[in-house]
């Protein structure tokens, strides 16, 4: 095994990500170039890793915008739920009225069919 | 602090708003930090955030609290930063290309041999900043931020394989761009 055939799986097998082969490992293990190359990938992920800790300073203004942004959000959210229920209280109306109207039209009929029948009779 | 933002968290989902907004005061710095290490742009970053803080108030209800409230925001903050990141035509070169001036990320610009954490720091955000976006995206994701391959990919919109691949390559760049070995600097030099 060449050292460039290690050096492709290094950066998958330094955190354990992949596991090296019995090959890789005895290559690694005789290899000095391959261990300093190993060395260096987990001193890169110690780095990485340790940036976690790091906060950077926003600029000015972003909290206030942030807050902005959602209380117009919020606003739009109230608006969309009025107006969402101002149309279930209109739908609701019709419906009310045309059930109404349906219910005066069949008692109508209802009576003048009364009438008719006791005409005849 | 994990106390204060769970019942931030249980409060806002209960519609207290003011309770939301005392949860943005308490994070907003860190969201913007991975914003910034993800979109390397200060502008965009600032987009991402207000971005994401109106996806997280919007789907705050779907909020399980299985996972820390943090890593839930990082999740939206990746999708923010992939969309934003996708819709933003780079003509202008990034920022940190005029900060790769203030750092010489070559080890032997420490003389001494004794490169603190600052400056090691430094180098390695500086050197996160040359990386193409979709690269850095996912180291930033997985080696900074711990997050797993298969959150990754779904924030990203890629598969978990081609996740692991850019990790990969993120991880090559910036080991030869920090850390290089005999024969790789004048490779680069050339």
């Amino acid at each position: 095994m060449q050292c460039d055939d290690v050096a492709v799986l290094l950066p998958e097998i330094v955190d354990g990500d992949a596991v090296a082969d019995r090959r890789v490992q005895r290559h690694v293990e005789s290899c000095l170039r391959c261990q300093a190359e190993l060395v260096q990938y987990r001193k890169l992920l110690k780095a990485l890793h340790q940036l976690r800790t790091q906060v950077l300073e926003p600029a000015p203004g972003l909290l206030t915008d942030i807050l902005a942004g959602l209380e117009a959000a919020g606003e739009r959210r109230a608006v969309r739920s009025l107006l969402s229920g101002r149309t279930a209280a209109y739908a609701g109306g019709i419906a009310a009225t045309a059930a109404a109207g349906a219910v005066g039209a069949l008692l109508l009929a209802h009576r003048a069919r009364e009438r008719r029948l006791a005409l005849a009779s | 602090m994990p106390t204060e933002v769970t019942g931030l968290v249980t409060a806002a989902k209960a519609g207290d708003r003011a309770a939301f907004d005392e949860l943005v005061k308490v994070t907003y710095a860190e969201t913007y930090t991975l914003a910034l290490r993800l979109t390397n742009n200060e502008e965009d970053a600032r987009d991402v955030v207000q971005e994401a803080y109106l996806r997280a108030y919007r789907g705050l209800k779907k909020f399980r609290g299985d996972a820390q409230f943090s890593t839930w925001l990082y999740r939206i903050t990746a999708n923010c930063a992939a969309t934003q990141m996708g819709r933003t035509i780079r003509h202008r070169h990034e920022d940190l290309d005029d900060q790769t001036q203030l750092f010489d990320e070559r080890p032997e610009a420490d003389p001494e041999g004794r490169a603190d954490n600052a400056l090691l720091r430094d180098r390695v955000t500086s050197a996160l900043g040359h990386l193409p976006p979709r690269l850095r995206a996912v180291v930033v994701l997985r080696d900074v931020y711990d997050l797993p391959h298969e959150e990754i990919a779904q924030e990203l919109g890629i598969t978990e394989a081609a996740a692991k691949v850019r990790l990969h390559r993120a991880r090559k760049q910036l080991r030869e761009r920090l850390f290089p070995m005999r024969g790789e600097e004048e490779a680069r030099a050339v």
